[in-house]
């Protein structure tokens, strides 16, 4: 796969920002006070790297999924843990730009990419992922307004969004995939709660929690989309967040595999390199293979959503593939550093629970490999 | 067949123990782990109770008791989901150095405080530059007059803050021969000379006090030294088997806590279609994690019976400790997959032990070291 | 420390065993698979010898050995290579079916030429359409009279060809009950409507007669049935242990050997002008490959002693199968890797190991299947 010249330019700039505004010591305290990098957030607006797959009439780069996969990728490797508070600062925006309507698109998106606003989605319900198909929450209409009741875990930005997008079940139970929308809740409506979900493995910075609607009341045209297309609207952001999730751990990998190499060609154990120990050679050498396999099939997969003919299968796999991967690589790498690996100074123990934590959200490896057999193998008769 | 062979003293031992634990320490954990210390009173409360230094000879104050106290002592504190009272590292590592090369004035001297609480122990050997390639060392010692003078920095040091005493490893730079010039000493906390650098901010171990040492003309008396001088050396090597043992035992103690935690938590928790260890693949990953556990375990139980009656097992401890600690990594990994999303909370209890246990295949000698080791020994 | 002690009587055993197989089986194995059978003769050679059945009692013929004789064969027919000798299988599977549930009547007929080498035995579970799912099985079993007629078809059946005894599972079409439908039953060789059909080939075991078996109306007598009727799979359940640590036998010292191999090649063999061993990666695979075996051999005997003591160790053993034979398929894949080239020709011994040991995570139930009964019992 070739990247055009623009496509060149964009990860260039990307990386140089990275270089310029990431600062690992700040990020270490944005991580420590739970603290959002609202400053750096801005800063990357500006330059163009949120929402570069958004249409340029809503300030986005009206470019696709390989650009943002790119940006993605260069920033995570420069910081794996600021590079995805910058990528996450529009998770669930995807969603609003496929299928909201111009209003919508206009008021709020035009905010995402300006950095001036995150952006949230709520899905699951559980504590473990989600079954859409037993929602609970639900959406019930009285003459112009919806009426919003349950309860939604695992809202990333939450409590710190500008909207939520929070699928609902509009009717009873009886239809399987009918009766589900996506509804656009402002987060200033009464009767919202939001519970933080206090210290995390990983990704402190960027807010995590548990909302609870009760009698929230919104008006109806705040429906994203058709009733009835909630659960294909958000299995189909669930597939585009997958493969930018996999760029983001093919950054964090490279960014751990970066440091893991420099440091052993300049570390000097019992008169030599550590790079010049044939074990360290073969880490090594196992490190890049594994990244670039990783990278090979999540491009492959950003750039089929680019030509329209987006591939789930290949979502989950690439998804499930690089956060594998990353895990793998940062582990090593933290290896390769010794006991200084252990260290937070040195960033790779961080860049392995980031990878870590992408391989526990948007579903883990039963879960892709669930969704990926379920594709392969098809209906039995 | 029981490989190992408890006795009822064990027994009421473990049973004091693990009330002790549940009592003073558990509780305060989660307090610790912020404030990445431990209070010296746990130590002494710990040490006045008979916890500490248990296989030392009665006549020095310790338990009197065998190896098998020490591994009780590992196994409950492993199930206190924390890191930082590290009295394994003191009681099974570093007073052994004193118990088995000080001077019988020296040894009347520490090693009562050793093991009521009162002095808490250190081992300094890796430098900023020299870890694994511990013959590459730069701390020096010299001698002048009746006194050592020390000079050089430490780092990773465990107690490093907390510590009363410190066995150091040093060089005479006027020796010829790398491996002849290392001599351990004891230096202790307050003499002039000897300071503590920062505490490490680190992935996991956060109560654990892990800092730099610093030595800047620092003088200790001359009979400070351990044994002969140029012996340090074959002091660590000698020590070696024993040191390796206690991680092997520690990284199975952990392994065989989260099973326990991870096995209850998929019978507890309802998934989609039931509770999630209804699910094969969930299922078939508690008895892959149970068998290397179980396997780990056996090997384990008998090196412990084979250490203790004394045969040289450098070859299988190093084994040990390699894959056992790799395997306790393993188990760590997929476990926190089965958690999930509560996998990403640090409330979950796991997770420390998750980040507690990638450090087991690090020190210690790492685990490409002992395989180095195990090639030099077994192939070469 | 020893897990498994012998006494002089069976290491006596072992020595007398090790100079027979170097005599009288070693020389012959290569021809032995090429043409894809073991002479009948050499199973009686070995009978009289007295290395068939030790476990069975004197009055038979047998030693009334415990299961450390067992161990003992498997281990020194390890060394052979030789999988058409199926010795294990024969006495530590099949024979004591006839001698836990069989009639003194079955018992005086049959056992005196299980041991002495006259009667090969084989088991017959598995069917074209049945395997892991045994309670699928097709072949019926009807009683008429005095007689039971017999109509179906086994495969995969070890020993297929050469047997005189076969213990074959079948069930009755009149019993709903899966479970209790089945019966085992005795059918001599040359029974009418008894077909051995072809030999099946394999990737290995090729001096292994492992074949198809069929039944077209095969009338025996009703006292050829072992035990209650129905109680097949009562009967089946209860010897699976002894079966799964049998696969255990064969894995481990198979995959010793393996290494053995590996390291001595690599001693050997040169690359550039330096041997193999000298590169640092093939020592740590290496290291690693001896690291595994060493765990495995570990648990293996610690399961030996509990399953003499007569304990219930379902699980365990499971696990064993499941990993001990997971253990020898990995050892034997990187030593491939390791000899290089010389891996590719049959002359390297290690290939025809690996091509012998793939089998062993299939076979006596899958792992996959392992695991699964691992977690049911564990209450999954
Ligand atoms: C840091 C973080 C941030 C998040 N942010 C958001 C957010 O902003 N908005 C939002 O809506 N959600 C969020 N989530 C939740 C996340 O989207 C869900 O994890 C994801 O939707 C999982 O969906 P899934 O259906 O693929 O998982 P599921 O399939 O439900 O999987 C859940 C678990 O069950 C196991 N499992 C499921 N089925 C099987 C089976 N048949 N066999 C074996 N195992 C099985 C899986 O392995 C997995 O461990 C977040 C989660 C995390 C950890
Ligand atoms: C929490 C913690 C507590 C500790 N406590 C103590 C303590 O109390 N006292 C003390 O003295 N030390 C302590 N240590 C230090 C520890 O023993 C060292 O970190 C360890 O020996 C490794 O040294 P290093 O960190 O310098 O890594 P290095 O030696 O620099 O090794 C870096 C990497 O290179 C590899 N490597 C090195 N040599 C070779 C080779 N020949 N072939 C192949 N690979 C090689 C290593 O395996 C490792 O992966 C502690 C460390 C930690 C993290
Ligand atoms: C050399 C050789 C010698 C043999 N000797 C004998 C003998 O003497 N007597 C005898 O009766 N049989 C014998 N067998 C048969 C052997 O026991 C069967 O092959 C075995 O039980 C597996 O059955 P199968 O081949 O039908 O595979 P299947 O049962 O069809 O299994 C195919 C695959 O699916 C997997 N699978 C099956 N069920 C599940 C599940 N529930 N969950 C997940 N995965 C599953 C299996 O693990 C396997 O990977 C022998 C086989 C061989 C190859």
């Amino acid at each position: 796969m070739e990247l055009t010249r623009s496509q060149k330019e964009i990860q260039k700039a990307a990386q140089e920002f990275a270089k310029g505004e990431f600062d690992k010591e700040v990020t270490v305290e944005l991580e420590q006070s739970r603290s959002y990098p609202a400053e750096l957030l801005q800063k990357a607006a500006e330059l163009g790297f949120v929402g570069l797959q958004f249409a340029e009439e809503y300030g986005g780069g009206g470019l696709g999924l390989v650009d943002a996969c790119l940006v993605a990728e260069a920033l995570c490797r420069k910081d794996s843990t600021m590079g995805s508070a910058v990528v996450l600062a529009a998770f669930g925006a995807e969603c609003l730009h496929r299928f909201g309507d111009k209003k919508m698109k206009e008021q709020y998106l035009e905010q995402v990419t300006a950095g001036k606003m995150l952006a949230g989605i709520a899905l699951g319900e559980s504590d473990r992922g989600d079954d859409f198909t037993v929602l609970d929450t639900t959406a019930t209409r009285s003459d112009n307004e919806w009426i919003i009741n349950g309860k939604k875990r695992y809202v990333t930005n939450g409590g710190a969004a500008g909207f939520y997008l929070v699928l609902c079940r509009t009717e009873a139970k009886h239809a399987e995939n009918s009766g589900v929308a996506l509804i656009l809740v402002e987060p200033d409506r009464p009767g919202i709660t939001v519970a933080d979900l206090g210290d995390k493995l990983a990704l402190n910075s960027v807010a995590l929690a548990d909302i609870t609607f009760a009698d929230v009341r919104v008006p109806l045209t705040n429906l994203v989309g058709k009733e009835g297309q909630g659960l294909a609207q958000a299995r189909a952001f669930l597939d585009e967040v997958k493969i930018l999730a996999a760029a983001r751990a093919v950054g964090i990998a490279a960014g751990a595999f970066d440091r893991a190499l420099a440091y052993v060609k300049q570390r000097e154990q019992f008169e030599r390199k550590l790079a010049q120990f044939q074990i360290t050679r073969h880490k090594i050498a196992d490190m890049a293979t594994k990244i670039e396999l990783a990278r090979l099939i999540t491009y492959r997969a950003a750039a089929d959503f680019d030509k329209g003919k987006a591939d789930p299968t290949l979502s989950a796999m690439a998804k499930m593939t690089a956060a594998r991967m990353a895990v793998e690589v940062a582990d090593e790498a933290i290896q390769l550093f010794g006991g200084y690996g252990y260290m937070t100074e040195q960033e790779v123990e961080r860049y392995y629970r980031d990878a870590k934590t992408i391989e526990l959200c948007l579903g883990t490896r039963e879960s892709q490999k669930d969704r990926i057999a379920d594709l392969v193998i098809g209906k039995l008769k | 067949m029981q490989l190992l062979s408890y006795t009822e003293d064990h027994h009421r031992f473990r049973a004091r123990l693990r009330k002790f634990l549940a009592e003073e320490v558990t509780p305060h954990v989660d307090q610790w782990e912020k404030e990445h210390i431990i209070p010296r009173a746990v130590w002494q409360k710990m040490g006045r109770a008979g916890f500490i230094c248990p296989a030392l000879p009665k006549e020095y104050g310790g338990g009197g008791g065998d190896f098998l106290h020490a591994v009780i002592v590992i196994e409950e504190i492993a199930r206190t989901n924390h890191s930082g009272l590290a009295t394994p590292l003191h009681s099974d590592i570093v007073v052994p150095y004193l118990e088995s090369y000080a001077t019988e004035e020296l040894k009347r001297k520490y090693l009562p405080g050793c093991a009521c609480g009162d002095i808490i122990t250190a081992v300094a050997m890796t430098e900023p530059n020299a870890g694994s390639d511990l013959a590459s060392m730069q701390t020096t010692a010299e001698e002048d007059g009746g006194e050592i003078v020390l000079n050089g920095s430490k780092t990773f040091i465990t107690n490093g803050i907390n510590c009363d005493l410190v066995v150091v490893a040093a060089k005479d730079p006027r020796a010829a021969e790398a491996h002849q010039a290392l001599s351990l000493y004891l230096v202790e906390a307050g003499t002039p000379g000897f300071s503590r650098g920062r505490r490490l901010e680190k992935m996991g171990y956060h109560s654990q006090d892990t800092a730099e040492l610093f030595f800047n003309n620092c003088r200790i008396p001359k009979s400070n030294r351990l044994g002969a001088a140029g012996t340090g050396f074959y002091m660590l090597m000698e020590k070696l088997q024993q040191e390796r043992l206690v991680v092997a035992v520690m990284a199975v103690a952990a392994a065989e806590g989260i099973l326990e935690q991870a096995m209850r938590y998929c019978r507890e928790t309802m998934g989609p279609k039931g509770p999630l260890n209804r699910s094969q693949a969930l299922a078939f990953a508690l008895v892959e994690m149970s068998t290397e556990v179980k396997i780990g375990r056996t090997f384990l139980d008998k090196l412990i019976v084979e250490h203790m009656a004394g045969s040289r097992i450098i070859v299988e401890t190093s084994m040990a400790k390699y894959w056992t600690s790799e395997m306790a990594k393993r188990i760590a990994d997929r476990a926190l997959d089965l958690f999930s999303q509560a996998g990403a909370l640090e409330k979950t209890p796991i997770v420390r032990t998750f980040r507690d246990v990638r450090v087991m295949s690090i020190f210690a000698g790492t685990n490409e070291i002992m395989k180095g080791i195990i090639a030099k020994m077994k192939i070469n | 420390m020893n897990i498994i002690t012998y006494s002089a009587e069976q290491q006596e055993f072992r020595k007398r065993l090790r100079d027979f197989l170097e005599r009288e089986v070693s020389p012959y194995v290569d021809q032995w698979e090429r043409e894809h059978l073991v002479p009948k003769s050499v199973w009686q050679k070995m009978g009289r010898g007295g290395f068939l059945c030790p476990s069975i009692s004197t009055e038979y013929g047998g030693i009334g050995g415990d299961f450390r004789y067992a161990v003992i064969v498997a281990e020194e027919m390890s060394r052979t290579c030789c999988t058409g000798l199926a010795a294990s299988l024969h006495s530590d599977v099949v024979v004591p079916y006839l001698d836990s549930f069989g009639t003194p009547e079955q018992k005086r007929k049959y056992l005196p030429g299980c041991v002495n080498g006259d009667i090969i035995s084989a088991v017959a579970m598995t069917e074209p359409d049945a395997g892991s799912d045994v309670a699928g099985m097709k072949t019926t079993a009807v009683e008429q009279g005095d007689e039971i007629v017999i109509n179906g078809s086994k495969t995969f059946i070890s020993n297929g060809v050469n047997c005189d005894l076969l213990i074959i599972a079948a069930r009755d079409p009149g019993i709903a009950s899966k479970h209790h439908a089945v019966s085992l039953y005795l059918v001599e060789a040359g029974t009418p409507g008894f077909n051995k059909g072809r030999q099946l080939e394999k990737m290995g075991w090729h001096s292994q007669d492992t074949a198809e078996l069929f039944f077209s109306d095969c009338r025996i007598p009703k006292q050829n049935r072992l035990g209650e009727n129905g109680s097949g799979f009562m009967m089946l359940m209860q010897k699976l242990q002894q079966e799964r640590l049998t696969c255990v036998l064969g894995a481990v010292p198979a995959a010793e050997l393996v290494v053995e191999w590996t390291v001595e090649r690599c001693r050997t063999a040169v690359q550039n002008g330096k041997p193999l061993i000298k590169s640092q990666a093939v020592q740590f695979a290496l290291v690693e490959m001896l690291t595994e075996v060493k765990l495995g051999r570990t648990y293996m005997e610690k399961l030996v002693m509990d399953h003499i003591e007569g304990q219930t160790i379902v699980v365990e053993t499971s696990m064993a199968k499941y990993w001990t034979t997971e253990m020898v398929n990995r050892v034997a894949d990187r030593a491939l890797e390791l000899v290089g080239e010389y891996g590719t020709l049959e002359d390297c011994p290690i290939v025809r190991a690996k091509r012998d040991v793939r089998v062993m995570s299939i076979f006596a139930g899958t792992n996959e299947i392992m695991k699964g009964i691992a977690a049911k019992f564990m209450g999954m």
